[in-house]
């Protein structure tokens, strides 16, 4: 009878809810495909490259480094498939695909690998590879690839060959973005454009709609803290609402600030980056908030048309910060100043 | 009367797992045949073990004392079969090791005469007498915790018990042993009420069902007797961990246990609706406890059911009565949350045993996951019911930071209710690190 045999022993519970960090991840990949697929409609095949040469050297570092250090290889567990879309998602369409090569690999062994891995990184990778690509490279990060131009499913960019080191040569180039142009010269685009991603800008972070789509998903499938896009969009409109207000001339409206740029891509996919984001309800949204603050202070009075990247990585520091200062009160403590 | 429920009755986080009792919930208790030999382990409870009273060769009749209580934190032993005492010595136990016990092999007949003691009487017996009648009849917590429920009944001088609450939540998935109970056994709960009441002095008694038993909530409503219209029935919302002491209290009155304290501290005396039958049915005749309700469940188990089984009966021949599936796995004795894995089905049934769940190899294949790093998703956060950090805990007893796990993240005040291992995407065995450590922490004490 069956009652001879050797018995497992599990320590308790007994029984999982069952979803994985690797579905997780997972899931989050799935959100970003539309915004991806746009990002080749909109921009053509110069785009269809960058974000592939992205992913492949996000997770062919991954791969290559735990090899190196005799671990197994944790790709599988797909969050350097993340780091890599995203960080496709934040560069220029046109952008050389070199630089695109080499910023995958500083985004996974600088921006993850060193800190210990998943689980580790004090700051969302994928941010890091972008930050040291724009201190490397300002021109070529801001020089952009009109959106929509007839040719774009039959022509490469001529930047995006660019031998490694060589000056890139750009053949056709777009006007500013619409925060660029907001900045420079008080030109305001209209909202619907920028929802809909009828504007130029980096490959991915123009359809403000399928971002969202993406991040409803994955709230619906309680995979990502709504928290911290919800703190994070609301303080950008309060704010800019509030300066709009006291001079429309200077300030650009809130709705404007919220769907221009990477604010959306940011607030809905690198802000979230659970390892570098806060634990608690209430820690997620003063992080989100704070960073949404530095956004509209960036963007407004920085030397800098866009300020997402920067406030998010100051985010990402103060976030371990955040998480000692607000924790919930233990059952049966005392209140602050009061009995439990 | 109608019954109270709202929905905001609860505490705050927790789980929502699975219930898995349908396939027993509706089954009758059914006694069980003895088997032919009791081994009967003189520690079932927290506390001090009972002494043996009896020698080897002795014949014994059902219900009689056979190993007496050494101090007020222990409780005797009763013979759970007339029979002979083959042996005194090591008897086999779910932690592995050996202890003291009685071996008792039962006389080969089906009814047993059973020994009474001195009936006690609620309406006349002093306080003293009816703590010293729980006491002296067995009785430990049946919900699985095992402590000698004369002892938590024992109000300390300088504080007072308003209510008496009745813990009827059984949130526990697979087990229904509480619930047939309630539908089964109402007239002995409302006379254990009746001691319960006079013991603690409460002038009010209160038992709080969840949702999923309103057959029992409603039973027990229409059976309250007349002349106790301080009894009340509460429903409340289903959630893991609300048959925890603690958030039961929060859930139904909305006080908060002081941290390291006790339910008196905040006036209530809290005890399990089974172990409240038990002391309406042993009191009134003098006995002592011999037997109890369990739940033989799980997809390993062929005839799922709710058994009334003697203490002391192997889990071996348990199994072999109720019939297991060939690819069964694990076996463990409680719910799935909190329930021990076993190793050797030779241990037997004690007081505590609340359940035995048998998974099968499928089930099992969950444990063998891979273990992710924490990504910090915060959903641990979001289940603890005493509001914890057990990401952070856990990043902590891997450094073996015990220390600050203790004094800085209140380690101390978790009790191991297995949420947040529950709800963690990466596998990661939280609550065993949490055992871990508080048992490295009190062995440094």
């Amino acid at each position: 009878m069956s009652l001879n045999k050797t018995l497992n022993i599990n320590t308790s519970p007994h029984i999982v809810k069952g979803i994985r960090t690797d579905e997780i991840m997972r899931n989050v990949v799935w959100a970003l495909i539309p915004v991806a697929a746009f990002s080749v409609y909109a921009f053509g095949i110069s785009a269809l490259f960058v974000i592939i040469t992205a992913v492949v050297s996000s997770v062919l570092t991954e791969h290559l480094l735990c090899r190196f250090a005799d671990k197994e290889s944790t790709i599988s567990d797909w969050s350097a498939t993340i780091t890599g879309l995203l960080f496709g998602l934040t560069l220029p369409p046109n952008f050389p695909l070199w630089m695109v090569f080499s910023g995958g690999v500083i985004a996974i062994a600088l921006g993850k690998y060193i800190f210990g891995g998943l689980g580790y990184n004090v700051f969302n990778p994928a941010l890091v590879g972008r930050a040291v690509l724009q201190a490397a490279f300002p021109v070529a990060i801001t020089t952009w690839y009109p959106a929509f131009s007839a040719d774009r499913f039959t022509t490469i960019s001529s930047s995006t060959f660019t031998f490694p080191f060589a000056q890139p040569v750009y053949d056709i180039v777009s006007g500013a973005t619409p925060l660029s142009a907001f900045k420079f010269e008080r030109i305001s685009a209209s909202t619907m454009d920028l929802a809909m991603g009828l504007t130029n800008g980096s490959s991915g972070e123009t359809s403000a709609f399928l971002i969202l789509l993406g991040g409803l998903y994955l709230i619906y499938r309680k995979m990502m803290d709504w928290h911290i896009p919800v703190a994070m969009l609301g303080s950008v409109f309060l704010l800019s609402g509030l300066l709009h207000l006291i001079d429309a001339e200077h300030y650009a409206s809130p709705l404007f600030m919220l769907f221009s740029g990477g604010l959306m891509l940011g607030a809905i996919f690198m802000a979230t980056d659970m390892v570098a984001s806060p634990i608690t309800p209430l820690g997620a949204s003063v992080y989100g908030a704070v960073i949404g603050i530095l956004v509209v202070v960036i963007r407004t009075w920085g030397g800098l048309p866009e300020g997402v990247m920067y406030a998010i990585l100051l985010g990402n520091a103060l976030s371990p910060h955040i998480d000692s200062l607000i924790r919930p009160r233990v059952y049966g403590t005392a209140r602050k100043g009061g009995q439990a | 009367m109608t019954l109270s429920f709202s929905k905001k009755n609860t505490f705050k986080h927790g789980i929502h797992p699975p219930e898995s009792k349908d396939e027993t919930n509706k089954l009758p208790i059914r006694r069980f045949p003895f088997a032919p030999v009791m081994i009967i382990p003189l520690a079932q409870n927290i506390g001090a073990p009972s002494e043996p009273i009896v020698r080897e060769g002795q014949e014994v009749v059902r219900g009689q004392v056979i190993a007496k209580a050494s101090g007020f934190v222990s409780v005797p032993t009763h013979a759970p079969a007339s029979g002979t005492i083959r042996k005194i010595g090591n008897v086999p136990t779910i932690s592995g090791k050996m202890a003291q016990g009685i071996y008792l092999d039962p006389f080969p007949s089906d009814t047993q005469e059973v020994d009474e003691g001195d009936p006690i009487n609620a309406d006349s017996a002093s306080i003293d007498e009816i703590i010293a009648a729980i006491q002296n009849a067995g009785i430990v917590g049946l919900g699985g915790a095992a402590f000698p429920t004369h002892v938590k009944l024992k109000v300390p001088e300088g504080k007072k018990c308003d209510t008496l609450l009745i813990n009827g939540v059984e949130c526990e998935p697979y087990l229904t042993t509480d619930h047939r109970v309630m539908l089964e056994q109402a007239d002995d709960i409302f006379t254990g009420i009746k001691y319960l009441l006079k013991v603690t002095g409460a002038e009010k008694a209160i038992i709080g069902i969840e949702a999923n038993k309103l057959d029992a909530a409603e039973h027990l409503q229409k059976h309250i007797p007349a002349e106790s219209p301080n009894i009340s029935v509460a429903v409340i919302p289903v959630k893991y961990p609300q048959g925890a002491e603690k958030m039961l209290i929060t859930a139904v009155l909305g006080r908060e246990v002081p941290s390291g304290g006790l339910p008196i501290d905040v006036g209530v005396v809290a005890v399990n609706v089974a172990t409240t039958a038990e002391i309406g049915r042993l009191l009134p005749h003098g006995r002592g406890i011999m037997e109890r309700v369990i739940t033989i469940t799980g997809p390993g188990v062929k005839k799922k059911g709710n058994y009334l089984i003697p203490i002391g009966t192997p889990l071996r021949y348990v199994l072999e009565q109720v019939g297991v599936e060939d690819n069964i796995s694990e076996v463990y004795l409680g719910g799935p949350m909190m329930g021990v894995a076993v190793s050797n089905l030779d241990i037997p049934i004690v007081k505590g045993t609340s359940g035995v769940v048998v998974f099968t190899e499928n089930e099992v294949k969950a444990h063998k996951e891979k273990i992710f790093p924490c990504i910090k998703c915060g959903a641990c956060v979001e289940a603890c019911p005493i509001f914890l950090n057990p990401s952070k805990l856990g990043i902590l007893a891997k450094k073996e930071g015990y220390d600050q796990m203790a004094g800085e993240y209140n380690l101390m005040d978790c009790f191991e209710c297995g949420s947040c291992t529950y709800v963690c995407p990466s596998n990661i065995p939280l609550v065993q690190y949490f055992r871990l450590s508080k048992s490295i922490l009190r062995k440094r004490a």
